[in-house]
């Protein structure tokens, strides 16, 4: 009812039969990206405001309430002081490196968000390997943090930095862990196949035990891998006046701001699609009319209501959490998070061989 | 085929990691002001942190020297402003142990309330900032919020809401407000149900007892050796009250537990402070509904001159023991007058009790000492 298929078509033949092929790949390449960008700023703008609201009424306030109805042009506000802030950078810096390390970060989230599968139809690149191209892609941006660290000349952002760097790395291997554990239930890398493998059901239900503990791991993990509350050493306010980014003002700083949000979502979409069943509706076996009225709610609400839903749980985590130690941090990771993700990963192997999970 | 040497395998000087020095603050947001810490830092291991201070400093003892006992009170808001009316007391017991002026029981009970209130909205505010040093800045919003009672009472009550100078020599500055007794009693009420909730948000929180328990050890001996006193010195197992070892006002007559705990840590130091909101309110409660009839102030001369000697006057604040030694010349103003300020010496126990812990431990531990950097530099 709501696919999107069609429409993408009709817009690529019409496009196919007026010009030449290379023209129409391109100027598709263009309409993509014109969207991407666009979408990403939006995302942006959205996401720090509701960061701001849900942190304000954590809080027993209101937020911001001046700009705009209910504060809503804030961020827009916000945005333009950003853009008209001189960019102030350290005199002994690494002019290159200070420069380029906001890009890598920015450009990998881009990257990655183009795997994005919005609604049935509605995804840019859908590769077979898509769960992989993620995690692999996403972890460039700890380049982009270290660079960051390194070329400040800042004692506080290059401990960041090197915390950042230890902690990424860890905690990588349990995201990929804990994703691959549904590959094995999947059987596919293919982020729309695995989005069709679960309309009779979201693998978080079908999987049962193991499923929901891979869900926990990565949620932890990848709350952990974003830089976020009450994982964020990199930043640590309280320690390290802002961690990586301490030297950085402007444009340059909202890149390294944006792209941390932008990584929440991307994580949130990740795990909506692997355990939560992207755009695919909520449905109930034998209940022919309570799965009807929920396949009446298009499959773009679905899926932007589970990616809120998982974003709205990180923040949830961030606003309550203390910050850890960084040795406690890598412990968590290394003695508990990795040997569980690895009994996981053979429960479900084991669960898989046996036929033992729902729907098969 | 090469034949690896054992030696070999032992990474060199080259890789050997190197000391480094930064400089936590004086602009740092959880030096809680104007302190500069220089750290020597290993990776992320803390080896030597050297306090430097001085920042603040205005001369708030030699300024003492040339004014009035009346105007002395009010310098006294502006050294530790957190527990400012304890402060202001301590000045005027001072005074008035000197000239031999008994206050009336009024006084001295409307005093301890008033006390136990600043020192209440001191350690919420102290939970508060605990909590967003550790990262979880949701707390600080919560202390305020109770706080925020507190200081619309004192507002009510003489007009200020932070540096309230309520007192003076032989008396108060004004009566009570006739709301004064049924807003206490609203705030009591509202803050028992309230600090439980403390418990819940922060206390039970397993990353938060894992960040401070058995971190930053302060041993009796060394309490009792850098004069670390307060709810401090009081985790360590160091009897140092003053409401219980001298008591002044009427501590003597009402019924309170002096907190002592014996761990030492971060997280002793953490619950001393809570317990002792438990115990102030408990403090207020049986005072407040029995406030005695009697004249706010004692007769003064308009100027007041001490006799000639030496006067010393303690009293515990939020932060632990403070001390005013006046010494007098018989004129209008002292010869010299000496604060010893609780938050110096809890400061100078940081290098002993932090050093080979980690960055993040060091903002704990210096969170679990509270200090006020103007009560430090004065």
């Amino acid at each position: 009812m709501y696919d999107f298929t069609d429409l993408v078509r009709s817009i690529h033949e019409s496009l196919v039969a007026s010009l030449s092929p290379g023209m129409a790949a391109l100027v598709e390449w263009i309409i993509i990206g014109a969207i991407f960008l666009g979408f990403f700023a939006l995302l942006g703008l959205v996401l720090v405001y509701v960061e701001r609201k849900v942190c304000a009424f954590f809080q027993l306030r209101l937020g911001p309430m001046r700009v705009g109805f209910w504060g809503t042009a804030q961020t827009l506000a916000d945005t333009l002081k950003l853009l008209l802030k001189e960019p102030i950078m350290n005199k002994r810096a690494d002019k290159f490196l200070f420069n380029f390390a906001p890009f890598i970060i920015i450009i990998s989230s881009l990257i990655v968000l183009s795997v994005t599968p919005f609604a049935p139809g509605l995804q840019a690149f859908d590769i077979n390997i898509g769960l992989f191209f993620v995690i692999a892609i996403s972890s460039i941006g700890v380049v982009g943090i270290l660079l960051a660290g390194w070329a400040s000349n800042n004692k506080y952002s290059l401990i960041g930095a090197m915390r950042s760097g230890a902690q990424i790395v860890s905690y990588e291997l349990s995201v990929g862990l804990a994703l691959m554990t549904m590959v094995v239930l999947t059987g596919s890398l293919q982020l729309s196949e695995i989005i069709a493998s679960q309309a009779d059901g979201w693998w978080i239900f079908k999987g049962h035990i193991p499923a929901f503990i891979a869900f926990v791991l990565f949620i932890v993990a990848s709350t952990a891998e974003v830089n976020r509350g009450p994982f964020d050493l990199a930043e640590a306010e309280s320690e390290l006046t802002a961690g990586f980014h301490t030297e950085y003002s402007g444009m340059k700083f909202a890149f390294f701001f944006l792209a941390e949000f932008v990584n929440m979502f991307i994580v949130a979409v990740i795990a909506a699609t692997v355990f939560l069943g992207g755009w695919m509706p909520f449905h109930i076996g034998g209940l022919d009319g309570f799965n009807q009225i929920m396949d009446f709610i298009p499959p773009i609400l679905w899926f932007f209501g589970k990616v809120a839903f998982i974003i709205f749980l990180m923040m949830w985590f961030k606003w309550t959490f203390p910050r850890l130690r960084i040795d406690q941090l890598l412990t968590l990771e290394w003695k508990y998070l990795l040997p569980l993700n690895l009994m996981n990963i053979v429960l479900m192997a084991f669960v898989v061989y046996m036929g033992w999970y729902f729907g098969n | 085929m090469e034949v690896v040497d054992k030696d070999k395998t032992i990474p060199g000087d080259a890789l050997k990691s190197q000391e480094y020095f930064v400089n936590m603050g004086p602009q740092h947001p959880s030096t809680h002001g104007v302190l500069r810490l220089v750290l020597t830092i290993d990776g992320e291991i803390v080896k030597r942190i050297e306090p430097h201070i001085g920042y603040i400093h205005r001369s708030i003892e030699k300024m003492c020297e040339k004014d009035s006992y009346r105007q002395i009170v009010h310098l006294t808001d502006r050294m530790d402003y957190l527990s400012c009316h304890i402060n202001n007391v301590a000045v005027c017991l001072a005074v008035e142990n000197a000239l031999e002026i008994e206050v009336s029981d009024r006084v001295k009970v409307i005093r301890t309330i008033i006390d136990e209130l600043t020192r209440l909205a001191s350690h919420q505010l102290w939970w508060g900032v605990m909590g967003m040093d550790l990262g979880a800045i949701t707390t600080f919003l919560y202390g305020f919020r109770d706080r925020e009672m507190i200081t619309d009472i004192f507002e009510e009550t003489c007009g200020a809401r932070l540096t309230m100078n309520y007192n003076k020599p032989g008396g108060l500055m004004f009566d009570i407000h006739p709301n004064f007794q049924k807003r206490t009693k609203e705030f009591v009420e509202h803050f028992k149900k309230k600090l439980p909730e403390y418990d819940q948000l922060l206390t039970g929180n397993v990353i938060f007892q894992e960040r401070t328990k058995g971190i930053g050890v302060m041993s009796k001996e060394d309490a009792i050796a850098f004069g670390v006193t307060g709810p401090a010195g009081r985790a360590s197992g160091f009897e140092c009250d003053i409401r219980k070892k001298n008591p002044y006002h009427v501590y003597d007559k009402v019924e309170f537990n002096e907190v002592l705990l014996t761990e030492g840590d971060s997280f002793a130091r953490y619950k001393a402070r809570i317990q002792e909101m438990w115990e102030s309110l408990s403090i207020i409660e049986q005072l407040i509904d029995n406030i005695p009839e009697g004249p706010i102030e004692e007769k003064t001369n308009a100027v007041i001159k001490l006799p000639k000697g030496e006067f010393y006057q303690r009293v515990e604040t939020a932060r632990g023991d403070f001390g005013v030694y006046v010494i007098s010349d018989g004129k209008k103003s002292p010869y010299r007058l000496k604060f010893r300020s609780p938050g110096f010496s809890n400061l100078f126990i940081l290098d002993k009790i932090a050093r080979g812990s980690k960055i993040a431990d060091l903002v704990a531990i210096m969170s679990t000492l509270d200090l006020v950097m103007p009560d430090i530099d004065r």
